[in-house]
């Protein structure tokens, strides 16, 4: 198949951005969204242009590298997919495709279409862990915790951390991510004892990191590629009223 | 170069088996509490081992630095780990012990891994459960909200825990959790999107790196009291593998070049359930979790060329060929054994799918047995995965798959405080050579990354730093930093300079298939010595032809891969080297000259039970050679039997 690529190219933040448009030929419908870009790479340097950047690493959906906004979609058209298992077949011989980083203020654009996603990290550091020091952990056993409550934490647990979210809030609101971090924790009776603390460290710092207010319009869910639920984040709302209420 | 330690010491403490780390620990050097803030330790690579000694070393109070080339320490490929991990728990009551885990783990590796390490191992993996589970990894639970467990390769027992299909994800999380906590503290100082172009070395001692800012280019220099690396394997230098993308040699191969030893190189392994390869644009392979093992049954068609629809070939003309030959095993064979088997009936002209290179992995009688509910309950995430990349339905017809590259047992030396024969350099995780001999068992590696990060190293590293003086700790501004530094500056420029018509992938994609072709499930003398010569001629031309476009001055992917292909031209050799000088077959090491007349490993106890242990000795020399004997005290080494 061939298509046609409209590519965002950006030297730095600092520069202006511009779309370029690049024609690919017989391209395999069974190929990947970034194995395509590889093609574009190879051709671009072959003519001496310099290749497009872009973030990817494991290239099967759980390292939360990959993040390109595919005609106006994080992570494209696909269902509950990541960049980089989207592939040729989901689009049609001859399409323009248009293809960006991920934008948001809290999210500063590096190159093209790299961006910088450390500002979860430091909501992290804020408080998304459980303080134990490795060697004084009890016997795994001896903590018995529900089926349906660890499938539950299990559910907010395998967020990836790609963005997504953010990238689909018109807000560019973190709070589907930051629901999915602190609800993977409050949730197991281990994450118990820095329950408050934890949700109120992590939703300041998501504020002081520049991520928009959550009005609730759900295109987060519709756009994560592990399905993260929305009611993660009324679970946050609870949590952070009680933490509030118990003031800590 | 750095002097270099010639004799290989293992340190494997004295004593039976079951009591060495126990008495071992006691007798290690400690550095006490107010003393530990004082010294500083980098390390390198923030996957399962090297996020969980950063974590814990951090929490004993010591100064961390930690390195990695992601955007953030989460992202590290241990991520991608499916299946689970391996613990000597036996909360099934089915049987398992310490012991058997030891022995499971070291009949896997066909006894070429150090015993001594291997019962360690074993001895440590119930503590990395509680560890985990304390900080909130949310493992498989029953109703009654215990821990579950399911079987992997190469054992006769329920012992691996796991999190669905995502059990590197979870136990990654974890360790980054506790890097968050230490990094909030201020115990470590994280540097993302750096990467270790070299290892420095003070009087004979690492003490130090010097790394490249991926975003700026900005090339620095950083001194420690001692140095970590835990930047995995070198998979990648097939090019195709399931390795992630970015995962590379380099940190290792530096360290190599710098005098630490490089041993079993050519100990890499095949894992016989990858999606198969479908066209010269594939970026990487897909492992399908070797958990589908425990209810998938492998087949290929007995007639040669059978091109009926996998549904429409009747039972009776089905080979299921792993459980024709392994009947104590079946399905559940190790992963060397499973991948050779499958090329076998490939090679036979019985393989299915576009080029004949696959075979079936059906779930047609699980799903009678336990109802699709229970499969898709076990296994949802995978058939899902299946379904994206190849757009077919796994609940209806069977996957296809075939072996590809995914792990390397062969490493860095380390003795058994994990240091290499270069004092201060550390190495952990995938990155050194101890553990898994010449095959890993399903569910190991998340075992032997944990193990070594929170549980051994932790303890093992005071005993060197108690001999430094933090307070003569070199500066980065000394000449030996300098001087590397200005080293790896103009290995920069000169990439940038080459200008030539190949880019660095066509690079790649060429050294990969010369190690795929003469070094993949089978090896020949012949095919090595052609491997050797095409690899030397193919890095020849890279230094004169190769494409990397771009500055020195900002985000430059083609120059961060170019310098990381530059090395697989010389690792791709020494891999290549070390299969021709093993004259033996064992494990993943399969030589078409020394098999048993049904097709199995023969292996050579007599000249061949050590670990080889390579020396570089400059640009356009041969490596030397030198061997440390496997001594097995609790365990005779048998012919390697799963029938």
């Amino acid at each position: 198949m061939n298509l046609t690529l409209r590519v965002w190219r950006q030297a730095n933040r600092h520069e202006p951005g511009h779309f370029e448009e690049y024609y690919l030929r017989d391209l395999n419908p069974n190929m990947s969204f970034l194995e395509m870009l590889d093609v574009l790479n190879e051709q671009l340097t072959r003519e001496g242009r310099e290749p497009v950047a872009f973030d990817h690493d494991c290239r099967e959906g759980i390292c939360g590298s990959c993040g390109l906004v595919i005609n106006g979609e994080p992570h494209g058209p696909g269902y509950r997919v990541t960049t980089c298992q989207t592939y040729l077949r989901a689009f049609r011989d001859g399409d323009t495709i248009t293809v960006e980083p991920f934008r948001a203020a809290a999210f500063p654009l590096i190159k093209d279409l790299v961006v910088d996603r450390s500002a979860f990290d430091r909501i992290m550091q804020a408080g998304g862990f459980i303080s134990v020091n490795a060697g004084s952990a009890p016997d795994a056993n001896a903590i018995l915790i529900p089926k349906d409550v660890a499938d539950k934490a299990m559910d907010a647990a395998q967020c990836i951390g790609c963005g997504a979210c953010v990238a689909a809030c018109k807000n560019a609101s973190a709070m589907l991510f930051v629901a999915a971090k602190v609800s993977h924790l409050n949730l197991l009776p281990q994450g118990q004892p820095e329950k408050t603390r934890r949700t109120l460290a992590m939703v300041q710092q998501m504020d002081a990191e520049g991520f928009g207010a959550c009005t609730v319009t759900g295109s987060c869910e519709a756009a994560c590629p592990k399905g993260i639920s929305l009611n993660f984040i009324a679970k946050l709302n609870r949590d952070y009223l009680s933490a509030l209420l118990l003031g800590k | 170069m750095g002097a270099v330690n010639m004799e290989l010491k293992s340190q494997i403490p004295p004593g039976p088996l079951a009591q060495k780390w126990e008495r071992h620990k006691a007798n290690l050097r400690l550095v006490s509490p107010g003393n530990k803030r004082k010294y500083e330790i980098i390390v390198v690579g923030t996957g399962l081992a090297g996020g969980s000694a950063a974590a814990t070393l951090a929490e004993l109070g010591y100064n961390v630095k930690s390195f990695c080339i992601q955007d953030s320490p989460r992202r590290a490929h241990s991520v991608a780990a499916q299946g689970g991990i391996n613990a000597a728990k036996n909360y099934q009551n089915d049987g398992d012990s310490v012991e058997r885990l030891f022995y499971d783990t070291l009949k896997g590796g066909d006894f070429r891994a150090r015993e001594a390490n291997v019962y360690r191992l074993a001895e440590v993996s119930a503590n990395i459960i509680d560890q985990c589970v304390a900080m909130g990894v949310p493992f498989a639970r029953e109703y009654g909200g215990t821990l579950t467990n399911r079987s992997f390769g190469g054992a006769q027992v329920s012992r691996t825990f796991y999190a669905r299909g995502q059990t590197g994800q979870q136990l990654l999380l974890g360790c980054y959790s506790a890097m968050c906590r230490q990094i909030a503290a201020g115990q470590i100082k994280m540097y993302p999107r750096t990467e270790m172009l070299d290892l420095v070395v003070v009087n004979g001692h690492a003490k130090g790196i010097v790394t490249r800012n991926l975003i700026t280019g900005k090339i620095e220099s950083h001194a420690a009291d001692a140095v970590v690396l835990a930047t995995g394997g070198y998979g990648n230098a097939y090019y195709l593998s399931t390795s992630g993308r970015g995962s590379n040699a380099t940190a290792i191969w530096r360290a190599y070049r710098r005098g630490a030893f490089f041993a079993n190189p050519c100990f890499t392994q095949i894992h016989p359930t990858c999606i198969p390869v479908s066209g010269d644009y594939q970026s990487k392979l897909t492992l399908m979790s070797e958990s589908l093992r425990n209810d998938g049954r492998v087949w290929v068609p007995k007639k040669k060329g059978d091109t009926r629809p996998p549904n429409e070939i009747p039972e009776d003309e089905r080979d299921y060929y792993l459980e024709r030959k392994y009947p104590s095993y079946g399905n559940l064979a190790p992963r060397d054994i499973a991948s050779r088997a499958a090329k076998e009936v490939c090679d036979e002209g019985r393989g299915v799918g576009p080029g004949g290179l696959g075979v079936y992995l059906d779930f047609r009688d699980a799903i009678r047995r336990l109802g699709r509910k229970r499969v898709e309950e076990r296994y949802g995430n995978l058939f899902d995965m299946y379904h994206e990349i190849t757009g077919e339905n796994a609940y209806e017809t069977p996957m296809r798959i075939y072996p590809a590259i995914h792990y390397t047992m062969g490493g860095l030396w380390v003795d058994y405080n994990l240091m290499s024969n270069l004092p201060g350099l550390f190495v952990i995780g995938e990155a050194n050579f101890s553990d898994h001999g010449a095959n890993r068992l399903g569910a190991s590696a998340l075992m032997q990354g944990l193990a070594d990060g929170y549980f051994i190293l932790p303890y093992t590293i005071g005993n060197y730093l108690a001999t430094q003086k933090p307070d003569q700790r070199p500066k980065p501004d000394q000449p030996e930093f300098r001087a590397a530094e200005q080293q790896v500056r103009e290995r920069v420029k000169k990439l940038l300079a080459i200008r030539g018509r190949k880019t660095v992938t066509e690079f790649h994609k060429q050294v990969g298939k010369i190690l795929w072709d003469y070094c993949g499930m089978t090896r020949s003398r012949q095919g090595l010595e052609r491997a050797i010569q095409l690899i030397g001629e193919l890095r020849e031309e890279f230094w004169e032809n190769v494409n990397v476009p771009g500055s020195d001055e900002d985000l430059n992917q083609s120059l961060e891969r170019a310098g990381r292909v530059a090395d697989y031209l010389e690792l791709g050799e020494l891999i290549a080297r070390d299969a021709l000088t093993r004259e033996e077959s064992c494990g993943c090491h399969f030589r078409v000259e020394y098999q048993t007349p049904d097709h199995e490993c023969l292996r050579n106890d007599r000249d061949f039970a050590h670990v080889a242990c390579w020396e570089f000795t400059g640009d356009g020399n041969t490596p030397v050679r030198h061997i440390e004997p496997l001594i097995f005290e609790a365990v005779q080494p048998t012919e390697r039997s799963y029938k």
